[in-house]
């Protein structure tokens, strides 16, 4: 019962959020929609990629950001206006835009069918070797991009302009945060949860456990390829740096940040890590206590130990943690009739689906 | 027969590309840089002994990060910054030994100003190990991603402070004078400070084995990676255990950061680099596995240094793809790792 009401007050919170970001180009500053609020929508797309695999799949990628990075590549050597980097293919920009969701997605299958029967933490270092050495075929193969990249991407002219590149990343992101949670409801969603808790069992029922891995793992890349378009329309180019070890770790710790188990984590600790990257050095006690611009990552770092050693579910944990206490109160005042304490405390377990 | 050719797969899967290489290589490589092994014996023995030194260096490295992962189920994602961490201490120690700290020269350094820093410098990456290790690891113990996100982390600080403290140039640690020379192969000079490098990594190999082989200790920690509730109920104290592998792990990534500024100097972004050495070569080999860690490294060294030298000679820049075909016929054929155990 409690539960249920939990859920229509998030669908509420969520609903309010949505129309404050909706609204919010009549309101907020020009550089706070652009800089900010359109780079942690993009960022949230793609770290809700790792949320997806992780919560729905138990698989935590560190791939994404790559698949990200690829759909940036192939936009970069499919359109005729970019620099004299890459192939300079020629085609028209919405070709250029189904190319690097078609190629993205297919990488993500065969990287997939790679790892699918690998689990757990030994999935995690596979993916981030994928990470990496994708960095240097894209650094090293100087007829696709070379470390200097590949500049002068503009985006598709119907999305020219910052208010419309952040309406449409807000479109999909609400698309993504609702597909994503379509799919837990179709038989492979159901499926790719049972996967996640008993791969044994799973198999033992007559479940082909590395193809649904292997799907899932797909339909992430294609997400991760929609947030690298946009990526690259946001920000003119593409280059190796974007796909970095230290990228690829800055991403897994948005999703930290947020949340790991939680869809809308992703996006909020995307808006946390933007923020923070452009406001820290505003704050006013920031110069006194050394906390410079330049240490911005032993900041981050401090940041994430201290959420992984004292809250592992991230900001959204604390939230709901918050909220399940202060609901909490009034149930026992009441003389702890309505419902019994233990309800109270299952609200606040992690809801890792 | 269709069984038979089912069972026979991993082996062509394997066969094929080997007896392929092998014949590249051999008569039909004469467009690359170096030419076919048969015209060219000495450019295919220096890249042979480059990819086996390298392979030396790498196994030092990816030893220590294996070994903790054996015992303990922890995934070490600040191997590559304790490896960093120990590169500068050494290289600033070094330089304080040799009295200068530019322009130093082989002839400045003795094999002391080398070695004294070398397990300084480790010596440092090792405590640093252990209070990881007892402050942030011991508690939760099993939670393999906690783990992994809390070293991830504790690199990220580390990498940066290390940046605020050390700067972005490269730097290196200087071979002493007594292995910087060279000798000829076949025509070839070849530095011997390489083979000295090798020595090295032999050195700890044998150490490492002898550790793990015949003491007392390496009794335990080899029944605690097959059985760690087992050594427990007999008594055993495996959470001393468990800080004296952190340390010796951590030791591992220290020495192989000095060998390591010593090969080819270090810079921000090598401890990334560093990881990804690593866990190739776990991958490749099996993760747990010390037999695994040498059998990675050689196979991963001996692709690193052969694929740029025999590629086509407008190709070269496609080595790379090599390293990533080498690691998925490996996770093809055992997903595991060759020596890695199905847990």
């Amino acid at each position: 019962m409690s539960s249920a009401r939990n859920d229509g007050d998030s669908r509420i919170a969520l609903l309010v959020v949505l129309a404050v970001l909706v609204a919010l180009p009549s309101f907020g500053s020009e550089f706070f929609v652009e800089f900010v609020v359109t780079r942690a929508l993009i960022l949230g797309l793609v770290a809700s990629t790792i949320v997806f695999l992780s919560a729905y799949g138990g698989m935590v990628s560190l791939a994404q950001l790559l698949m990200y990075g690829v759909a940036g590549f192939v936009i970069g050597n499919c359109v005729p206006e970019a620099n004299n980097k890459g192939l300079k293919l020629g085609l028209s920009p919405w070709v250029a835009v189904v190319a690097a969701l078609v190629v993205t997605t297919l990488v993500a299958l065969v990287l997939g069918a790679l790892s699918s029967r690998t689990f757990g933490i030994y999935f995690l270092m596979l993916t981030l070797t994928y990470a990496v050495i994708g960095y240097y075929v894209f650094g090293q193969v100087a007829t696709i991009s070379g470390f200097g990249g590949i500049t002068g991407l503009d985006p598709v002219s119907v999305f020219d302009g910052p208010v419309r590149l952040y309406y449409i990343a807000l479109a999909l992101s609400v698309l993504a945060f609702i597909g994503f949670r379509m799919v837990r409801r179709t038989p492979f969603g159901v499926a790719l949860e049972g996967v996640r808790d008993d791969p044994v069992r799973m198999a033992s029922l007559g479940f082909h456990v590395p193809l649904h891995r292997a799907m899932a793992f797909t339909l992430a890349g294609f997400v991760a390829a929609v947030a690298g378009v946009l990526n690259v329309w946001w920000n003119g180019q593409i280059d190796p740096n974007t796909v970095s070890i230290g990228a690829t770790i800055d991403l897994l710790i948005v999703a930290v940040i947020g949340g790991i188990g939680r869809l809308e984590g992703a996006w909020l600790g995307a808006l946390v890590y933007v923020a923070a990257n452009n406001y820290l050095r505003d704050l006013p006690f920031a110069d006194s206590v050394g906390l410079t611009e330049a240490r911005f990552n032993t900041v981050v770092g401090l940041v994430v130990l201290a959420i992984v050693v004292l809250s592992p579910e991230g900001l959204t944990g604390l939230i709901d943690r918050a909220r399940s206490g202060a609901k909490r109160r009034p149930v026992i005042s009441s003389g702890g009739s309505s419902a019994p304490p233990d309800s109270a405390v299952h609200t606040s377990v992690p809801n890792t689906s | 027969m269709s069984a038979t050719w089912r069972r026979r797969l991993p082996a062509i899967a394997v066969g094929a590309p080997v007896v392929f290489v092998l014949c590249w290589v051999l008569f039909l490589a004469s467009g690359t840089p170096a030419g076919t092994a048969v015209e060219e014996p000495g450019e295919f023995l220096v890249t042979l002994l480059d990819g086996v030194t390298f392979a030396g260096l790498m196994f030092v490295v990816a030893s220590g990060f294996t070994l903790i992962f054996g015992l303990m189920r922890t995934v070490n994602m600040a191997h590559g910054a304790l490896f960093l961490l120990a590169a500068y201490i050494a290289i600033e120690l070094q330089q304080k030994m040799a009295g200068k700290s530019r322009n130093l020269e082989p002839e400045d350094v003795s094999i002391a100003s080398w070695v004294v820093p070398m397990l300084v410098g480790a010596g440092v990456a090792a405590v640093l190990g252990v209070v990881i290790q007892q402050v942030f690891l011991r508690w939760n113990q099993g939670q393999d991603l906690r783990q992994a996100l809390i070293t991830v982390a504790i690199s990220v600080i580390v990498a940066d402070q290390l940046l605020a403290r050390f700067g972005g140039l490269a730097q290196r640690m200087i071979w002493p004078e007594a292995v910087t020379h060279f000798i000829e192969i076949f025509g070839q000079r070849y530095a011997t400070s390489r083979l000295f490098m090798l020595g090295v990594a032999l050195l700890v190999g044998a150490l490492l084995w002898l550790w793990l082989n015949k003491t007392r200790m390496g009794l335990v920690i080899r029944a605690g990676v097959d059985d760690q509730a087992m050594v427990r109920a007999l008594g055993i104290n495996i959470t001393a255990v468990f800080a004296v592998t952190f340390f010796v792990g951590a030791l591992l990534a220290g020495m192989g950061g000095a060998m390591g500024a010593s090969f080819a100097g270090v810079a921000p972004g090598a401890d990334g680099q560093w990881l990804l050495n690593s866990l190739v070569v776990v991958i490749i080999g099996g993760l747990g596995s010390i037999k695994g860690a040498a059998a990675g490294s050689l196979l991963y060294g001996l692709v690193v240094a052969f694929s740029p030298a025999y590629l086509p000679n407008d190709y070269t820049f496609y080595s790379i793809i090599l390293t990533f075909a080498l690691l998925a016929v490996v996770l093809a054929v055992r997903p595991y790792g060759l020596f890695g155990r199905v847990e």
